[in-house]
C-alpha cells in the first residue's frame, strides 16, 4: 500500500548556534501506510509533541525530508505547506480547542470555511453527517461551553474529518477525560478508521489504548526505540 | 477572493468580547460625533459671523490714491530729511465712471455702488450732531447692502428730499419718521431733509453717523460735484476679495481694499479658530485610533489560542491579517454611521436651545455632505491602520507556540 508519511532523518534542535544547543529529535524515520491506525508512545519529554508537530507540518525539521501523500515538503513556501496542512491532515487536541464564539456544527465546518471547500449547503450537510456520526446529532446548535469534554472531544474528531484528509493526529485525545468516555472516544476513532479508511497517528501515554492500534512507535529520548506491527 | 472566512471571524470575535467592543465603538461614534459636530458648529458661525459683518459693509471699496508730498530734485543727496505727512482731504476718484465700469466688468464683481461720502452737521432744534453723509444710488447701493434688512420704520427711499438715519440718531436729534432734519455742511449751507426711513444696523456708532441721502445732493454738498469719494463693490467668492483687490489696485492706480484688509483682526480669530478645531480633530483621531489599537492588541492577546487552532487547521497568515485589520475597519464604519447620527442629534439639540439675542436661529442642523463622507473615509482608515499593528501580531504568531499558551 502506498504510504500516506514518510518521515526521512527527521532531526530537530533548538538553540541553534548557541551554546545551548539542544537536538531533541535524532533522526526519526517513520512511514505510514493509508489506513493504518498508529500509536506514538513515550515518557514526558522524550520528543512526542515536538514530532506530532512535524508530522502535522507545524513546525519545520532542522535537517530531514518529510514527504505527506507523495508531496515533498522541502523548499515549499509557507502558504504553500499552510494549504498542504489544512486539506492533508486534521488535528485532534488533548484541549479539543473548539473556536468557543461558534456552536458545535460551525465548529465542525470551519476547515471548509477557512479552504472554501464545499458550497454552504453541502458543507452544512457534511457536518451534520460528521456530527450525527460521532454521536451528537441533537447537539448541533450548542456551543462548546455547553457541551461535556467527552462531547467536545466528539465534535473535535468532527471537525478533523471535515476536509476528509488522508491523515488525523490525534494529540493524547483521550488524555483529558475520563476511562469511559476515553474509551468511547478510542472506539469512535477505530471505526472511522475502519469505515472511512482515514489513517490515524495518535500520540498516547496509556499502553493499553496504544496496544489496540495496528502500528506503534516508541520514542525514548528523541530516537525510536522501538516500532511494532500487528 | 472570497472574504466569507474572514468577515465571519472578525464579526463573531467582535460579537464575543462584547463589552470590549461596546466601548470602542462608543469611543469611535463619540469622536467622529466630535469632528462632525465641532467642524459643522464653527463652519457655520463663522458663515454667521461673517454675513453678519459682511452684509453692512461692501467687500471691496476702491478710493482716490493718497496725496504724498513729492521731492522736488530727486538727484540731489540729502544727508538727512523730515517731510511731514500730508493731511488728507475729501477727493473725488478723477474718471470714477470708467473705473466703475472697469469694475463692473471684472469677472467676480457681483456689484458696483459709487458713493460720495462726507463729514456734515445733522441738526434739530438744538441738537447737532457730527454724521457722515452717504451719498448714493440707492438701486447700486442696495445691491451692495441690503439696507432693507435693517429698516426698523419707514422705508428706504431716498432722493434730493429725503433721507434714511439711524435710531440711534434719531435719538440723539429728537426726531421720528416724517420728522425733517437739517444737514450742514463745512461752508454753512444748509439742506433740509424729510426722514422716510430708520436703521439698526446692530452697530451703534454707525446708527449714530450714517445719513443717507441721494448721490447727486451728497456731491453738492461735500463739494465735489460730479466726483465720487468711493467706489464700493461686492464679490461671488468672499475670501478671493484680497486678491481682486490686488488686481483691481495694479489695473486703477488706485487705494483698493478689501474687508480681508480693513477686518484682519476678524480674519485672524477666524483662522484661529479654524487652526484650534483641526487641533482638535487631529488629537480625537489619534485617541480614536489608539482606543482601536489598544482593543484590537487585547483582543489578539485573548484569541492567541483560537489563532492556533485557526492556523493549524490551513487559515493563513494573509487571512488571520484580514480579520483583525477587517475588525478595525468594522469599528470605523460603524463608529462613523452611529457618530454621524449623533452628530446630526448634538446639532438638532444646539440648535433648539441656543439662539441668537433676538430669537433668531444661530444655526441650522444640517450636515455638510462632503464633511460626512470625508469623517466616514478618515474614520475607516483610521480603524484599519490603528489595526495593522495587532493584526501583524496574531498573523505572525506561531501556532505551536499559540496552541501551548
Amino acid at each position: 500500500m502506498n504510504p500516506i508519511l514518510q518521515l526521512k532523518q527527521i532531526r530537530k534542535s533548538y538553540n541553534i548556534g548557541t551554546s545551548i544547543e539542544t537536538e531533541i529529535l535524532h533522526g526519526i524515520d517513520i512511514e505510514l501506510s493509508a489506513g493504518s491506525f498508529s500509536a506514538l508512545t513515550g515518557p514526558s519529554g522524550s520528543g512526542k509533541s515536538t514530532l506530532l508537530n512535524i508530522i502535522g507540518l507545524l513546525e519545520p525539521p532542522t535537517s530531514g525530508e518529510l514527504v505527506i501523500s507523495g508531496k515533498s515538503t522541502q523548499n515549499i513556501s509557507d502558504d504553500q505547506l499552510t494549504k498542504l496542512r489544512g486539506l492533508n491532515i486534521g488535528f485532534v487536541f488533548q484541549f479539543h480547542h473548539l473556536l468557543p464564539a461558534f456552536n458545535a456544527l460551525e465548529n465542525v465546518m470551519m476547515p471548509s470555511i477557512i479552504h472554501q471547500q464545499l458550497e454552504k449547503n453541502k458543507a452544512e450537510r457534511r457536518a451534520q453527517q460528521l456530527l450525527n456520526a460521532v454521536g451528537l446529532a441533537s447537539a448541533t446548535q450548542k456551543k462548546p461551553n455547553e457541551l461535556s469534554g467527552g462531547m467536545q472531544q466528539r465534535v473535535a474528531i468532527a471537525r478533523a474529518l471535515m476536509l476528509n484528509p488522508p491523515l488525523v493526529l490525534a494529540d493524547e485525545p483521550t488524555g483529558n477525560l475520563d476511562t469511559h468516555s476515553a474509551d468511547d472516544i478510542f472506539k469512535l476513532l477505530e471505526r472511522i478508521n475502519q469505515t472511512e479508511g482515514i489513517s490515524f497517528l495518535i500520540v498516547t501515554h496509556d499502553m493499553k489504548l496504544a496496544q489496540r492500534c495496528s502500528s506503534r512507535f516508541h520514542l525514548v529520548d528523541g530516537c525510536l526505540s522501538q516500532s511494532f506491527e500487528t | 477572493m472570497s472574504l466569507a472566512f474572514e468577515w465571519l471571524l472578525a464579526i463573531r470575535f467582535l460579537k464575543e468580547g462584547r463589552m470590549q467592543s461596546w466601548l470602542i465603538l462608543a469611543g469611535v461614534t463619540g469622536g467622529v460625533a466630535i469632528i462632525i459636530f465641532l467642524t459643522q458648529l464653527i463652519n457655520q458661525l463663522q458663515g454667521t459671523i461673517i454675513d453678519r459683518v459682511l452684509s453692512s459693509q461692501a467687500h471691496i471699496v476702491m478710493r482716490p490714491a493718497e496725496e504724498v508730498v513729492l521731492r522736488l530734485n530727486q538727484s540731489e543727496t540729502l544727508t538727512a530729511a523730515l517731510i511731514q505727512q500730508r493731511g488728507q482731504r475729501l477727493r473725488s476718484i478723477d474718471q470714477w465712471e470708467s473705473f466703475a465700469q472697469l469694475a463692473r466688468t471684472t469677472p467676480g464683481i457681483k456689484a458696483v455702488s459709487p458713493l460720495a461720502t462726507g463729514p456734515v452737521f445733522a441738526r434739530n432744534n438744538l441738537a447737532s450732531k457730527s454724521v457722515v453723509l452717504m451719498g448714493i444710488v440707492p438701486e447700486d447701493y442696495l445691491k451692495v447692502v441690503d439696507m432693507n434688512r435693517y429698516l426698523v420704520k419707514g422705508r428706504f427711499d431716498v432722493s434730493s428730499e429725503q433721507t434714511v438715519i439711524g435710531t440711534e440718531l434719531a435719538k440723539d436729534l429728537g426726531v421720528g419718521l416724517g420728522d425733517r432734519i437739517q444737514i450742514v455742511n463745512e461752508v454753512g449751507v444748509v439742506q433740509n431733509l424729510t426722514i422716510v426711513g430708520l436703521f439698526d444696523i446692530n452697530n451703534k456708532d454707525l446708527n449714530k453717523r450714517w445719513v443717507f441721502t441721494q448721490l447727486r445732493l451728497a456731491q453738492s454738498l461735500l463739494n465735489i460735484p460730479g466726483g465720487v469719494s468711493s467706489i464700493d463693490l461686492t464679490v461671488h467668492d468672499l475670501f478671493g476679495a484680497k486678491l481682486l483687490a490686488q488686481r483691481l489696485s495694479k489695473q486703477t492706480g488706485l487705494l483698493v481694499e478689501s474687508w480681508m484688509e480693513t477686518n484682519s483682526g476678524l480674519l485672524n480669530a477666524l483662522s484661529n479658530q479654524t487652526v484650534t478645531n483641526s487641533l482638535i480633530r487631529v488629537f480625537v483621531v489619534i485617541i480614536v485610533a489608539l482606543g482601536i489599537a489598544s482593543v484590537l492588541v487585547v483582543s489578539v492577546v485573548q484569541k492567541q489560542k483560537e489563532i492556533g487552532i485557526l492556523r493549524a487547521m490551513g487559515a493563513t497568515q494573509q487571512q488571520v491579517l484580514r480579520i483583525f485589520l477587517m475588525q478595525g475597519a468594522l469599528f470605523g464604519s460603524l463608529g462613523s454611521l452611529m457618530g454621524v447620527s449623533l452628530a446630526f442629534g448634538l446639532l438638532t439639540l444646539f440648535a433648539t436651545v441656543y439662539k441668537s439675542p433676538d430669537g433668531s436661529m444661530m444655526f441650522t442642523a444640517q450636515l455638510d455632505p462632503n464633511l460626512v463622507v470625508m469623517a466616514s473615509i478618515v474614520a475607516m482608515l483610521v480603524g484599519i491602520l490603528a489595526a495593522l499593528l495587532p493584526a501583524r501580531r496574531a498573523a505572525r504568531m506561531d501556532p505551536v507556540q499559540a496552541i501551548r499558551s
